[in-house]
């Protein structure tokens, strides 16, 4: 059946809360309202104040009930409503979520999946449209997935729900209704180390994740009969598939990051960091990067300036091309 | 609208006076003679353990230590009131806990001394490691009775914290869920007076760490941190009211903290030394010998055999912890993940 992001998130939640009853879902407004963005809708109304838990208005409490709760042998799947209220979270995820398993010296561990809809391009208030994965892939014993459409989206929140430990699962909030794909009502996951070559091509690598693979997708598609470009979408920042991304820009010699976030310790530093060290002599020219700024997430009027889009894109693209 | 009934009681309640005679007998709770050398002894070997700790780290046997002295009535008195099954969730100052609940002591000497392996929670025993974190844990043991509430097991959390922490937000946030979920679930606040060198009239301006139960809809009670068998008989009730269903309490047990806040801290720079000498007075353990005098169950040989005892024990586990070899440098990479990502596992064979 063709659905969008929400959509398939939602069948991937209801199907595995009927096969789990340890799976219960916490965050505020995801019971009757269906939460902010419809991703919940119709679930509390199926499995009731236990599986579907409306919260305080409290992002602490929600993440660290959550870690209690999962270390007492639930499966909590808390949501957070804007990316930008993650930000008190760090500390629960840094010193508990991350480190428990340590800290117990492996009597305890943490599975639990918090979904937080990431990044900016939907016209929203302050605060509502961060991009903050390098925050995430930077504490240790967390794992960061991010999908780029409805198929992949079930899959990996099938597998995040299922993984035994913490994953930060972002949603690229601005495709959430923007894309219909065919999914599977059947079961399927899709590992949480692998990144998957969109399209394939031999001149240049460009490397993206969540919202901007579909900038990506377009601006690519402008140059078709020009160059040859191999796309490819990272769907888990940590553990990364560096394997993918290293025989491809082996294959390539050329290489071209994109992401929202702001440039200055953005994921894609670490990205380089792993070309340079594995593929080097390779390049036929430095990585680009194609990047949010090192200002604060401007607010809708400008915030279309601080997105990367097509042109900017292409532009980096040619530039690596005639490096 | 009827207003709803809470149970706030903002007297210290009291059983053991400071002269060690019992000042409220219809409180009494029901122990036998052991039960109360129970709670003798193990007083004494928390103090022991305290006091051989301290000394392990002048002599830079150990490192930077967090001493409880002063609160043995608090961490056995409540120690002793959980089941087999309960859930303890400690800050870093509930050595008394973590041994009257049974944790190995070598195995906290260990951790204390810096060894990871020092964190291992044994198997069967339901709690968390240590949190550094002041107050992080709180919501921790909210979580931990949410999924037992949820799961119908009948397992209580009982958490620990420090004044300090009833200052931050993840208290507040514990706390509100606590009460909005009704889970089985205590909170026990040693209010020890201190954190470091801020006194708890510069944490809050409310009069007691108990009243802000009420701004939680839940129970609250305050209980001399001193006397051993308040302490039981109040986190025992919680206890029992929390298993049946009948919602959390946040119970304050009114302490001194005699030490310094950690080894690496001197009280002389913050605190007048006819303070901690009053408390002196006030002392738990000596509290408690005077009544088992005059109840006949103490006396000089008793005594003697239990400080020896305890001395043994701790000597012993001394041995013990110090005979064990260093930890592998390769341990660093343990308990990550349940797999080791590649990156680790590369990182891993780099320090090799």
């Amino acid at each position: 059946m063709k659905l969008n992001l929400v959509q398939s998130i939602n069948l991937a939640l209801k199907q595995e809360m009927t096969r789990d009853p340890n799976v219960v879902l916490l965050g505020e407004d995801i019971g009757k309202d269906g939460g902010v963005f419809r991703v919940t809708e119709g679930l509390w109304q199926q499995f009731g104040d236990n599986r579907v838990i409306d919260t305080p208005l409290a992002e602490v409490g929600i993440i660290s009930v959550s870690i209690g709760m999962a270390i007492a042998g639930m499966k909590p799947v808390p949501e957070v409503q804007f990316d930008g209220f993650s930000l008190p979270m760090l500390d629960q995820l840094y010193n508990h979520a991350g480190r428990m398993r340590k800290r117990s010296q492996g009597r305890w561990h943490v599975p639990l999946v918090l979904r937080v809809p990431h990044g900016g391009g939907i016209r929203a208030l302050e605060h509502h449209s961060e991009s903050l994965e390098a925050f995430f892939t930077h504490i240790p014993g967390i794992k960061v997935v991010t999908p780029s459409g409805p198929y992949n989206a079930k899959g990996l929140l099938v597998s995040s729900i299922r993984d035994s430990d913490p994953v930060v699962f972002l949603e690229p909030k601005r495709i959430y209704r923007a894309i219909k794909e065919e999914v599977p009502e059947d079961e399927y996951t899709i590992p949480l180390n692998k990144a998957e070559v969109v399209q394939e091509g031999s001149d240049v690598t460009v490397i993206a994740w969540g919202a901007m693979q579909k900038i990506v997708r377009e601006a690519v598609e402008q140059l078709a009969g020009k160059y040859s470009v191999e796309i490819l979408d990272l769907l888990t920042l940590y553990p990364v598939d560096r394997k993918t991304i290293i025989d491809s820009v082996k294959k390539t010699g050329r290489a071209v990051v994109v992401h929202e976030a702001p440039r200055t310790c953005g994921y894609g530093a670490e990205l380089i960091a792993t070309i340079n060290d594995q593929a080097l002599l390779n390049l036929e020219a430095p990585v680009a990067r194609v990047t949010g700024y090192d200002i604060p997430m401007p607010l809708p009027k400008l915030e279309n300036y601080y997105i990367p889009d097509v042109t900017r894109i292409n532009r980096a693209i040619e530039n690596v091309m005639e490096f | 609208m009827p207003k709803k009934e809470m149970n706030i009681d903002l007297e210290i309640f009291q059983i053991l006076n400071e002269d060690g005679r019992i000042a409220n007998t219809r409180e009494m709770p029901q122990l036998k003679d052991d039960d109360i050398k129970r709670m003798y002894e193990s007083m004494v070997l928390a103090r022991v353990f305290d006091d051989i700790a301290l000394k392990l780290q002048r002599e830079g046997r150990m490192l930077t230590y967090a001493s409880l002295m002063g609160q043995e009535a608090s961490q056995i008195g409540s120690a002793l009131a959980l089941e087999d099954e309960d859930w303890f969730v400690p800050s870093y100052r509930e050595n008394g806990v973590f041994i009257t609940r049974g944790f190995p002591m070598e195995t906290l000497y260990l951790y204390w001394a810096g060894d990871e392996r020092g964190m291992k929670i044994p198997d069967g025993m339901n709690a968390l490691p240590v949190s550094i974190p002041v107050g992080s844990q709180v919501p921790h043991a909210v979580g931990i009775a949410l999924a037992n509430k949820l799961t119908e097991k009948k397992s209580v959390a009982v958490v620990y914290f420090g004044d300090g922490a009833t200052s931050k937000g993840d208290f507040h946030e514990g706390l509100d869920f606590a009460g909005v979920f009704q889970v089985p679930c205590v909170f026990i606040c040693q209010n020890n007076q201190w954190a470091i060198s801020v006194p708890v009239k510069k944490q809050t301006a409310a009069e007691t760490i108990a009243q802000k139960a009420i701004a939680y809809g839940i129970d609250g009670a305050r209980v001399d941190g001193n006397d051993v068998f308040a302490v039981y008989k109040v986190v025992k009730g919680a206890i029992e009211k929390a298993r049946v269903g009948k919602g959390p309490t946040l119970i304050e047990c009114y302490t001194y903290r005699m030490e310094n806040h950690t080894t690496a801290d001197d009280w002389k720079k913050y605190r007048d030394p006819s303070e901690v000498e009053w408390w002196k007075h006030r002392d738990p353990i000596e509290r408690l010998k005077k009544y088992m005098e005059d109840e006949g169950i103490w006396n000089e040989a008793y005594d003697k055999e239990v400080w020896d005892n305890a001395k043994a024990q701790v000597s012993e586990a001394v041995k013990k912890f110090e005979s064990v070899p260093p930890p592998s440098p390769l341990d660093m990479f343990t308990n990550i993940y349940e797999e080791l990502p590649p990156e680790i596992e590369e990182q891993r064979k780099d320090f090799e």
